[in-house]
């Protein structure tokens, strides 16, 4: 199969590594930006709820930090298969630059999550459906860091990891249907992609606003890590070299 | 404000989620901040290393 045109500039790497560098601070404060008034929103303006009072609001930290944790995880298995298949570094240069950043928002949405369970649920962890394949997705990033890291070279690291992540997609459908497929403790979805969300407009416009603001986050963060990857796999090449003087410091 | 901070009975709950979630957020953008410069700081020194051995040649 032969890449599509377009797509040609995103393989190269001094390409990327340029692009990165200038739209990371502009992704980084506009995420801010809208995460201090999607907070705004969920803390003060959205009602309380009538059932859960005050403390429905641990899920504008929570489902944007469990949102995040499978989106990164897709976006990292598709680097990884382009990857595979077309034997690009830049993909594989995301991938890596991704899990990092999926494990800490995997842990957060756990976390948050058993917060919110202990006076919701009166505990802070069952082994539910739910819970324990989030888990999983924590131990999947886990395993894929730590596969890379067991290879010195960068292009077997990249290569074994690859695979990992592309074989621990099979977790992302059981992780999103859970709540449906088997009786969960945890609710069902709050934002349905079909119908209607089951939440008023003053609680669900900062939610989203949070989703997008979050993505931007894990944008400019994943733009940085980018950098250093692509550093790494390219360090021999001339294009480096002018890079690294370019930025030298003054002693 | 007193009222705002107890959240309804549940400020045990919900500000300790609002605190681990800047945590997380805050070593994100610190960590990812450090491979970078650790990154160009290794390569520097590499270059170092090569002119060094290319002017003793």
């Amino acid at each position: 199969m032969k890449l599509p045109a377009w797509l040609h500039k995103f393989a190269s790497p001094p390409h990327v590594y340029g692009f990165a560098g200038a739209l990371y601070p502009w992704l980084l404060g506009l995420s801010l930006v809208l995460m201090a008034v999607g907070f705004y929103g969920g803390l003060v303006l959205a009602p309380a709820d009538y059932q859960q009072g005050d403390g429905f609001r641990i899920i504008y930290v929570h489902v944007p930090s469990a949102y995040l944790s499978t989106a990164v995880y897709a976006l990292m298995a598709t680097a990884s298969a382009i990857g595979l298949i077309w034997r690009m570094k830049v993909a594989h240069a995301v991938a890596a630059a991704a899990a990092p950043i999926g494990a800490w928002f995997t842990l957060l949405a756990l976390m948050t999550g058993a917060i919110w369970g202990k006076p919701m649920w009166g505990t802070y962890w069952q082994w539910d459906p739910r819970l324990t394949s989030e888990l999983i997705l924590l131990f999947i990033y886990l395993g894929y860091i730590s596969l890379r890291g067991a290879f010195d070279e960068l292009g077997k690291a990249d290569r074994a990891s690859a695979w990992l992540a592309v074989v621990g997609v099979v977790n992302l459908p059981i992780i999103h249907y859970s709540v449906i497929w088997w009786s969960s403790i945890h609710q069902g979805p709050t934002i349905k992609k079909l119908g209607s969300p089951s939440i008023t407009m003053e609680m669900v416009w900062p939610l989203l606003l949070l989703i997008f603001a979050y993505s931007l986050f894990f944008a400019a963060i994943l733009l940085q890590r980018l950098r250093a990857e692509i550093l790494d796999r390219e360090r021999y090449s001339r294009w480096v070299g002018g890079v690294v003087q370019a930025t030298a410091s003054p002693t | 404000m007193t009222e705002f901070l107890q959240m309804g009975g549940y400020a045990q709950y919900v500000w300790p989620c609002f605190g681990l979630t800047f945590a997380v957020l805050i070593v994100n953008i610190v960590t990812a901040r450090r491979r970078l410069t650790a990154q160009l700081d290794a390569l520097r020194l590499q270059q170092a290393r090569q002119a060094q051995r290319s002017a003793q040649a």
